[in-house]
């Protein structure tokens, strides 16, 4: 049975490339990816088997602990995302709770992410080939700390299945976890800085992490290395008692699972009319209404706006705060990324866009509503990142260039986005799903069109931005003022040619725009 | 038994809805081939046919959703697909198998219908008012639409379909996973509807209830119109599950599984 599980899992792989060619491509591209990186784990073990043995174990626990902390935290993030190897699919199959409970931790691992965790785990054996006997023991190691990040994912992932039924839960996580890891990577760098001596705090930790279950594993071939022959034994005991652990816990979470009903969890409500009793009761204002009530309840676009509170903070982190020109920046750099967030606003409709299409609504009366409903929100952010950069660089005669080139980027962002997301269209998150779910094999395509966004506003805003750049390097005041001129000139003509040509678009081709988008579900 | 009339070249422009020589293929697969019909004014017409048979190809062509590769649909005289905007105002749909704004409130999701038709708000609050109480919705207001359930979605789609009084209604397969009594409730609707001149045109796989409900029926498979009129032209005096089965060519066999009898 755990042989017809895994068979099933590798087989739903191999379907998935018949499926489109990009998925194939997009399957080759993560591969090869994978290979590179299990070579280089490779060569590093290499490299670390000329370090003494105490500091190749060091290295290798904390890493080690770092890759198990990543499977635990995956379900988490990746709710929705592979929903095959649901336990509650097999609820009406008669299959022993051994073999399920060993077949889907197993099957969790078939794929990309799995085999080059476990090549990558097999690979430290390499940092004891002159040692034959530490080598038996990272061999185990490894098919230990394999075990636990395989047990582990699926047993906090079946832990928290009762709360990711509720919708609210599930959107809520993605973000609350997402947030401080992304926080993360500006503050790490500043935290390395300051400790770029590793020898001052990794024997520390390593030695801490090696009596979890975290690192427990990792730190078997060390021991053994180091003829630390009862350390070796009891670091063995923690691993092979978390693996046990494990096993209980997602066999008594899965038990559970098989016979618990669905639920959905409290549903939300919203009170009346919300946004359409606040803007005009035209097409185009209950478009934005629409849009703005999307921007608020809608995951993938509550998440972005999640984010927008935290923009500042790598700035400050890299540049400190008083007399930091680099916040000037802020304005127009948020500018441009609210404008883009439109850009593919047709295809985060999905399907549902058939209520458009099917009231004949104007393909400009569609557009403008969407550009307003961001604007809504982007020109109190980008005005206020604005003034607040100004406030803490000190220059204040900047104030009025940065404003410019705020607005002036902000509509050319919007003018180009609104003729993109009518005519390039690629798949995207479905509605109801996260904002980190990645839409099956198209990379490539997010690629292409965020590549002729840069460069169509790039190129369109290229005379407010150069204004911009000549202010702020010379601090002349007529440069402040041509930023402000061009930034608005350009930028009211680009919208208006955008939203035109874009509504045209969406006028000709509505029905098609539909079809194509009702065959990526 | 009723064939159908040698269509004219031209859709007739007193019928409600006429699909002249209708054609859609996906690629290889020919979906429609060549379908006419018409549906005269204050009618409620039954289109049936088994999966796969293109109810739901030619459904989204006539109202706009999908782009023939021939052929002509006009409703009330007005070319679908050359006055898309005039025509439009005439149609209420409910598609099937496409999403919802469903981050939207019931309540807003038929006030965004109603508002993007053009209607003034006053008008757009009366009759979402109306509209939710008439298919038991009220208490349900202000819950999104994506907690609802399957049965709730197809009326709130209803409804946003009905929120600016069109004159042709077509819904496809508008009673599937709706319970018994919303569906009563739904039917009376429609029936009301037709008794006022509006038409009616809906899609179901459920024989008996498009015999109870409807006045004309209309029977496609692979594509191809086989049968079209009244209801009891089509059926000659048989029950129309029987004569559809007759049409469409028998039940599929299914003998052979012995192991399955429980005695």
């Amino acid at each position: 049975m755990v042989a017809v599980l895994l068979r099933m899992k590798l087989t739903l792989v191999v379907n998935g490339f018949r499926r489109s060619v990009w998925q194939t491509v997009g399957f080759a591209l993560a591969a090869l990816y994978a290979l590179f990186v299990v070579g280089l784990v490779a060569v590093c073990m290499i490299a670390l088997s000329f370090l003494d043995a105490d500091e190749a174990r060091d290295v290798l626990v904390v890493g080690g602990s770092v890759v198990v902390l990543g499977w635990w935290l995956l379900p988490l993030l990746s709710f929705g995302l592979d929903s095959t190897l649901d336990p509650r699919r097999f609820q009406l199959f008669p299959i022993p709770r051994r073999a399920l409970v060993v077949g889907l931790a197993l099957a969790g691992m078939v794929g990309v992410a799995g085999a080059a965790t476990l090549l990558s785990a097999l690979s430290t054996a390499l940092a004891w080939w002159d040692t034959p006997l530490a080598l038996v023991a990272a061999l185990v190691g490894a098919v230990l700390g394999v075990a636990v990040c395989a047990v582990g994912s699926r047993a906090l992932a079946a832990l928290i299945a009762p709360l990711m039924e509720w919708r609210r839960f599930r959107e809520v996580a993605a973000v609350v976890v997402i947030v401080p890891v992304i926080m993360l990577a500006p503050m790490a760098s500043q935290v390395v800085d300051r400790l770029d001596d590793p020898s001052s705090w990794l024997p520390r930790t390593a030695d801490v992490l090696a009596w979890t279950p975290l690192g427990a594993p990792w730190s078997l071939s060390g021991d053994v290395a180091e003829g630390a022959w009862a350390l070796a034994g009891a670091h063995l005991l923690v691993s092979v008692a978390t693996v046990g652990l494990l096993l209980v816990v997602w066999d008594a979470a899965l038990t559970r699972s098989l016979v618990r009903p669905p639920s959905r969890g409290p549903v939300a409500r919203g009170q009346g009319y919300g946004w359409f009793e606040r803007l005009p009761a035209t097409r185009a204002g209950a478009v934005a209404a629409r849009c703005l009530t999307y921007w608020q309840r809608d995951p993938r676009y509550a998440g972005s706006v999640a984010f927008l509170p935290f923009i500042p903070v790598p700035f400050i982190v890299f540049g400190g705060l008083e007399g930091n020109t680099s916040l000037l920046l802020m304005g127009p750099i948020v500018a441009y990324v609210l404008g883009f967030a439109i850009s593919a606003d047709l295809a985060y409709d999905n399907t549902a866009f058939w209520l458009h299409v099917s009231s004949g609504v104007q393909g400009a009366a569609d557009r403008w509503g969407r550009v307003l409903a961001v604007s809504i929100l982007a020109v109190p952010t980008i005005l206020l990142l604005g003034v607040g950069g100004v406030w803490a660089s000190g220059d204040w005669e900047q104030l009025v260039a940065v404003v410019g080139a705020s607005l002036g980027v902000l509509m050319v962002s919007l003018g180009a986005s609104s003729l993109l997301s009518a005519r390039y269209l690629y798949p995207v998150q479905k509605p109801g799903e996260g904002l980190f779910a990645q839409p099956q094999g198209s990379t490539t395509a997010i690629l292409v069109g965020q590549t002729i966004g840069v460069l169509a506003v790039g190129l369109l805003a290229a005379p407010t931005l150069v204004a911009f750049t000549v202010s702020l390097l010379t601090g002349a005041l007529w440069a402040s003022a041509l930023t402000l001129v061009l930034g608005i000139a350009s930028g009211v003509v680009v919208l208006v040619i955008g939203v035109r040509m874009g509504g045209a678009v969406v006028d000709r081709r509505g029905p098609e725009i539909l079809q194509q988008m009702a065959a990526w579900a | 038994m009723p064939t159908p009339d040698v269509p004219r070249a031209h859709p007739d422009p007193a019928a409600a809805v006429s699909i002249r020589n209708l054609c859609k293929s996906f690629g290889e697969k020919l979906a429609v081939g060549g379908l006419s019909l018409d549906i005269p004014v204050g009618s409620f017409y039954g289109i049936v046919g088994p999966n796969g048979a293109g109810k739901t190809t030619t459904l989204s062509m006539a109202t706009g959703l999908l782009r023939p590769d021939r052929g002509e649909v006009s409703i009330h005289g007005v070319d679908v697909w050359r006055r898309p905007y005039e025509a439009k105002q005439l149609l209420g749909v409910l598609p099937d198998g496409l999403r919802l704004f469903d981050r939207l409130t019931g309540a807003q999701l038929i006030a965004y219908a109603g508002e993007l038709r053009g209607l003034d708000r006053d008008t757009v609050r009366a009759r979402t008012a109306d509209l939710l109480a008439a298919l038991g919705l009220t208490e349900a207001a202000d819950t999104l639409v994506v907690d609802y359930s399957a049965g709730m979605t197809k009326k709130v789609a209803l409804a946003s379909a009905l929120v600016h009084a069109p004159r042709v209604i077509v819904l496809d397969e508008p009673f599937e996973s709706v319970d018994p009594i919303s569906a009563a409730g739904i039917r009376e609707l429609l029936t009301g509807f037709v008794q006022t001149g509006g038409t009616v045109v809906v899609s179901s796989h459920v024989m008996d209830l498009v015999q109870r409900m409807c006045s004309h029926v209309a029977v496609i498979a692979r594509g191809l119109l086989l049968a079209s009129g009244t209801v009891d032209e089509v059926r000659e005096g048989e029950s129309l599950e029987d004569r559809f089965v007759q049409l469409v060519g028998g039940p599929q066999a299914t003998g052979g599984l012995s192991w399955l009898q429980s005695s």
